[in-house]
C-alpha cells in the first residue's frame, strides 16, 4: 500500500498496473476542479432563480405587421401566443409533424425514426409513458409554471429525493446498493461527530465564540442525530434518521432495534457522498413538478392556442432578409423537391444552433460566428416497461431517482400511479456527456435497451424476470435537434452570447440556446419573451 | 461537464455529479470492461478505446454513421466518406480536437494517441486513402 491504492479490480486505462498515488492525486485535483467549476457556474447565473416578471403586455398599434416564427417548440409557441395576442399576423414553420420540439413524450404505439434509419415503435401499455427530453420542472421556473397555469396544464410532484431510493458504487459494499437515507444520515452524523469533537477539544476556539460554541454543539447534536456524548452510534437516536434494523411494531416483541451505521471511512471511499448534491442544488430542490400524463401536455396545451398557425413538416433551407422584410425558403419534408416561401415583416428563429449553423441566413458576421460557436451536448435516455412495479412492491421505492456509477447513471421511478398492481415504466438510463453517452449513441436502439437492462440488473435483480420492452432516444440521433442542447463554454459566452441575442435587421433568435438557463424549458420561454418584447418595441417605433 | 475552461462548462447540476463520478476510482475500475462480444463502455469521462477502428465504431459513428456517410434531418451530419477535405491532415485533427460548429470537441476526452489513431483510421477508410499518417506529436500542435 505504499504507492498503490487497493480498490478491488481497479485497472487504469491501457495498463495492467494498479492506480498509483500520483494518479489518485490527479483524480482528486480534478474533483476539486469540478467543484470550483460549479462555483464559476453559479456566479454566471446558471444556477440562479428565473428572471420571470409575470405575463408580458405588448401595447401599441402593430399596424398589421406580420411575424414568421421558425420552430414550434416552447420558445416558438410562446412567441406565437404572445404576438398574436398583440395583434400581429403570425405564422409558424415546424420541421416535425407535431408541436413541442424537445417537449416530447412517447407512449404505446408511437413511432420514432432516428438519424441512421432505425425506427422504434413504443410498446408501452395504455397509460404508460416516457419523456425523452425534459421531465421535471423546478419550483422557481416561474415562466413555465405560469404558462402551465394559464393553459390549464395539470401538474403533480416530481420526486427528486426519495430517501428510500438507492446509491450504488460498483466497487464498494460488494456492489450492493445503499439506501440514500443511510448514506445521508450516516455521513451527516459522523461529520457532525467529528466537528463536535474538535469543538469540544477547543480547537475551534479562534473561529467560534464561547457563546456560539454551545449553540454549535446543540446544532450538531440535532442535525447529526448525536447522543448526549456527541457520538453518532447505533441507537434509537440515529435510527430516527437512518431507519431501523428492526422497525417498531405492535404487540409483543414490537420494540425497535437500531441499525449499525456505515463507517465514515467506507462512505468516503465509496464516493457515494458525491450524489448528495443532487438533492441540494437549487435546480433540483424540492418541490419539483411534472405535468400529469407526460411532459408533452405543455406542448399540446400551447398548440391548442396556436396550433392553427403552424405549418408542419416544413424544413427551412434559407433565411433571407432585406429592408422590406424576411423571406424564408422551406420544403415540405414529404415533397422535398418543391421549394416554397414564406414572407413576413419580422422573423423569430428558434431553430437549434446545431441546425441553424447549416442554414444560409442573412445576418452579420458576428452573429453568424455566434451561431457557429456552440457545440451540442450528447444525452441518452432509455425507458423500460416491466410486468409489475417491483420497486414499489418489493422495495418500497415510490418515485424518485437511484444513482449509480454504472454507465446508465440513473434509474428513475415513475412519480405517478403509485401503489397499484400492474405494469410500470422506469427511466432505465440517463446519460449526459461523458464517454458512455457517445458509446450508447453509437449502438443500435435495441442494444441500448439491452445494455440498460443488463446494467440495471445489478441494482434491481428483478429486471431479469420482469422486463418486457423498452425504447431508447439518443439525442445526437434526433433529426430535429442533432443533439440535446447548446453546450456553451464560459469563453464562448463572453465572446458570442450578446451577439447571438441581438435583433439583426428583422431577425431575432430565441430558444434555450439564447438563455442563461441552458437545457431547461424555462430558458426557452424566457428567451422568447425577451425576444418578442424587444422586437415589438422596434416594430411599433418603425 | 467540464474539465477546464477549454471544455464546455454546462448545464444542469446533476451533470456535475456525473462529472465527479467520472474521475472516481470506481469509474476507473470499469474502464475498458468488455461484456463478451459487446462493445466497450468506458464508464468514465474519457474514452477507453484505443484503436482508430474502435474509437470510430463507438464514438464517431453515433453521428457520422457506420458507413461514414452521415445523415440528414432538419440539418445534416456531413459524410466523411471519400471526403476531399480530409486530405488536409491538420484540418482533420483540428476538427476532432476542437470541434466545429455543433460538433463537440473531443480533445478533452481522448489523448494524443487516440486522436491520431482515429484520424488515421478515417483518412484511410470509407473511400479515403491518404498516405500521410498523422502522429501524436501532430495532435499537440492543434490543441488549444
Amino acid at each position: 500500500m505504499t504507492d498503490t491504492i487497493g480498490i478491488g479490480a481497479a485497472r487504469p486505462v491501457g495498463s495492467g498496473t494498479a492506480v498509483s498515488r500520483r494518479d489518485l492525486l490527479s483524480l482528486i485535483g480534478t474533483v476539486a476542479g469540478s467543484a470550483a467549476m460549479y462555483h464559476a457556474m453559479s456566479s454566471l447565473g446558471f444556477a440562479s432563480d428565473s428572471s420571470y416578471k409575470g405575463p408580458i403586455a405588448l401595447g401599441g398599434d402593430v399596424r398589421g405587421a406580420s411575424v414568421l416564427i421558425l420552430g414550434a417548440g416552447l420558445a416558438g409557441m410562446t412567441a406565437a401566443l404572445e404576438l398574436r395576442k398583440a395583434g400581429y399576423k403570425v405564422q409558424v414553420l415546424e420541421f416535425n409533424r407535431r408541436p413541442g420540439g424537445r417537449n416530447w413524450t412517447l407512449r404505446g404505439g408511437d413511432r420514432f425514426t432516428e438519424l441512421g434509419g432505425f425506427t422504434q415503435t413504443c410498446e408501452f401499455a395504455q397509460g404508460l409513458y416516457f419523456n425523452p427530453g425534459p421531465w421535471r420542472i423546478p419550483y422557481h421556473h416561474r415562466a413555465v409554471l405560469d404558462y402551465c397555469r394559464r393553459l390549464n396544464v395539470v401538474l403533480e410532484p416530481f420526486i427528486q429525493l426519495n430517501h428510500n431510493a438507492l446509491l450504488h458504487a460498483s466497487s464498494a459494499f460488494g456492489g450492493q446498493p445503499q439506501r440514500i437515507r443511510d448514506i445521508k444520515a450516516d455521513f451527516q452524523g459522523q461529520v457532525s461527530e467529528l466537528l463536535a469533537k474538535v469543538t469540544n477539544q477547543g480547537r475551534l476556539d479562534e473561529a467560534v465564540s464561547v457563546e456560539d460554541k454551545e449553540i454549535l454543539l446543540q446544532a450538531l447534536k440535532s442535525w447529526g442525530a448525536l447522543d448526549s456524548n456527541y457520538a453518532y452510534k447505533a441507537n434509537l437516536i440515529s435510527a430516527r434518521f437512518r431507519g431501523y434494523a428492526k422497525g417498531p411494531g405492535g404487540g409483543l416483541g414490537a420494540a425497535p432495534v437500531a441499525g449499525e451505521p456505515i463507517e465514515l471511512s467506507d462512505i468516503l471511499k465509496s464516493q457515494l457522498w458525491r450524489y448528495l448534491q443532487n438533492f441540494a442544488v437549487l435546480e433540483l430542490q424540492t418541490t419539483m413538478f411534472q405535468p400529469v400524463g407526460g411532459m408533452d401536455m405543455i406542448g399540446k396545451a400551447f398548440a391548442r392556442e396556436v396550433g392553427d398557425l403552424i405549418r408542419y413538416n416544413a424544413k427551412v433551407t434559407r433565411i433571407a432578409q432585406d429592408d422590406g422584410g424576411v423571406t424564408v425558403t422551406y420544403v415540405d419534408t414529404k415533397t422535398p423537391a418543391v421549394h416554397q416561401q414564406a414572407k413576413a415583416d419580422w422573423c423569430i428563429c428558434t431553430i437549434p444552433l446545431s441546425i441553424l449553423s447549416q442554414i444560409q441566413i442573412d445576418v452579420s458576421a458576428p452573429m453568424k460566428a455566434a451561431i457557429d460557436a456552440v457545440p451540442y451536448a450528447s444525452a441518452v435516455k432509455v425507458g423500460l416497461q416491466f410486468k409489475r412495479r417491483f420497486w414499489e412492491e418489493d422495495e418500497a421505492i415510490y418515485g424518485g431517482i437511484s444513482y449509480t456509477d454504472l454507465p446508465i447513471r440513473q434509474i428513475a421511478y415513475p412519480n405517478t400511479g403509485f401503489n397499484r398492481s400492474g405494469r410500470g415504466v422506469l427511466l432505465g438510463a440517463y446519460l449526459v456527456e461523458g464517454s458512455s453517452s457517445f458509446e450508447f449513441t453509437s449502438m443500435p436502439p435495441t442494444e441500448r435497451v439491452a445494455r440498460a437492462v443488463a446494467l440495471g440488473s445489478s441494482i434491481h435483480p428483478q429486471y431479469a424476470d420482469e422486463f418486457e420492452n423498452g425504447i431508447a432516444v439518443a439525442w445526437h440521433r434526433v433529426p430535429f435537434t442533432l443533439g440535446c442542447a447548446g453546450n456553451w463554454t464560459e469563453k464562448a459566452r463572453v465572446e458570442h452570447y450578446d451577439n447571438l441575442c441581438q435583433i439583426e435587421g428583422r431577425i431575432v433568435l430565441a430558444g434555450e440556446h439564447a438563455s442563461y438557463i441552458p437545457v431547461w424549458q424555462e430558458g426557452a420561454i424566457l428567451s422568447a419573451l425577451d425576444a418578442v418584447t424587444r422586437l415589438h418595441d422596434r416594430a411599433v417605433k418603425m | 461537464m467540464s474539465r477546464s475552461s477549454a471544455y464546455p462548462l454546462s448545464f444542469f447540476a446533476a451533470l456535475i455529479v456525473s462529472l465527479l463520478s467520472l474521475v472516481s476510482p470506481a469509474a476507473l475500475a470499469q474502464n475498458a470492461t468488455h461484456i463478451s462480444s459487446q462493445p466497450t463502455l468506458s464508464g468514465g469521462f474519457k474514452f477507453a478505446e484505443q484503436s482508430g477502428e474502435e474509437l470510430y465504431a463507438h464514438v464517431c459513428q453515433g453521428c457520422h454513421m457506420p458507413d461514414g456517410k452521415g445523415a440528414i434531418g432538419a440539418g445534416a451530419y456531413p459524410s466523411i466518406a471519400s471526403n476531399k477535405a480530409l486530405e488536409a491532415s491538420r484540418y482533420s485533427l483540428h476538427v476532432v480536437v476542437n470541434g466545429q460548429r455543433a460538433m463537440p470537441p473531443f480533445g478533452v476526452m481522448m489523448n494524443d494517441d487516440q486522436i491520431a489513431a482515429v484520424v488515421n483510421y478515417v483518412r484511410t477508410h470509407f473511400g479515403n486513402a491518404y498516405k500521410d499518417a498523422v502522429t501524436p506529436e501532430d495532435v499537440k500542435v492543434v490543441r488549444p
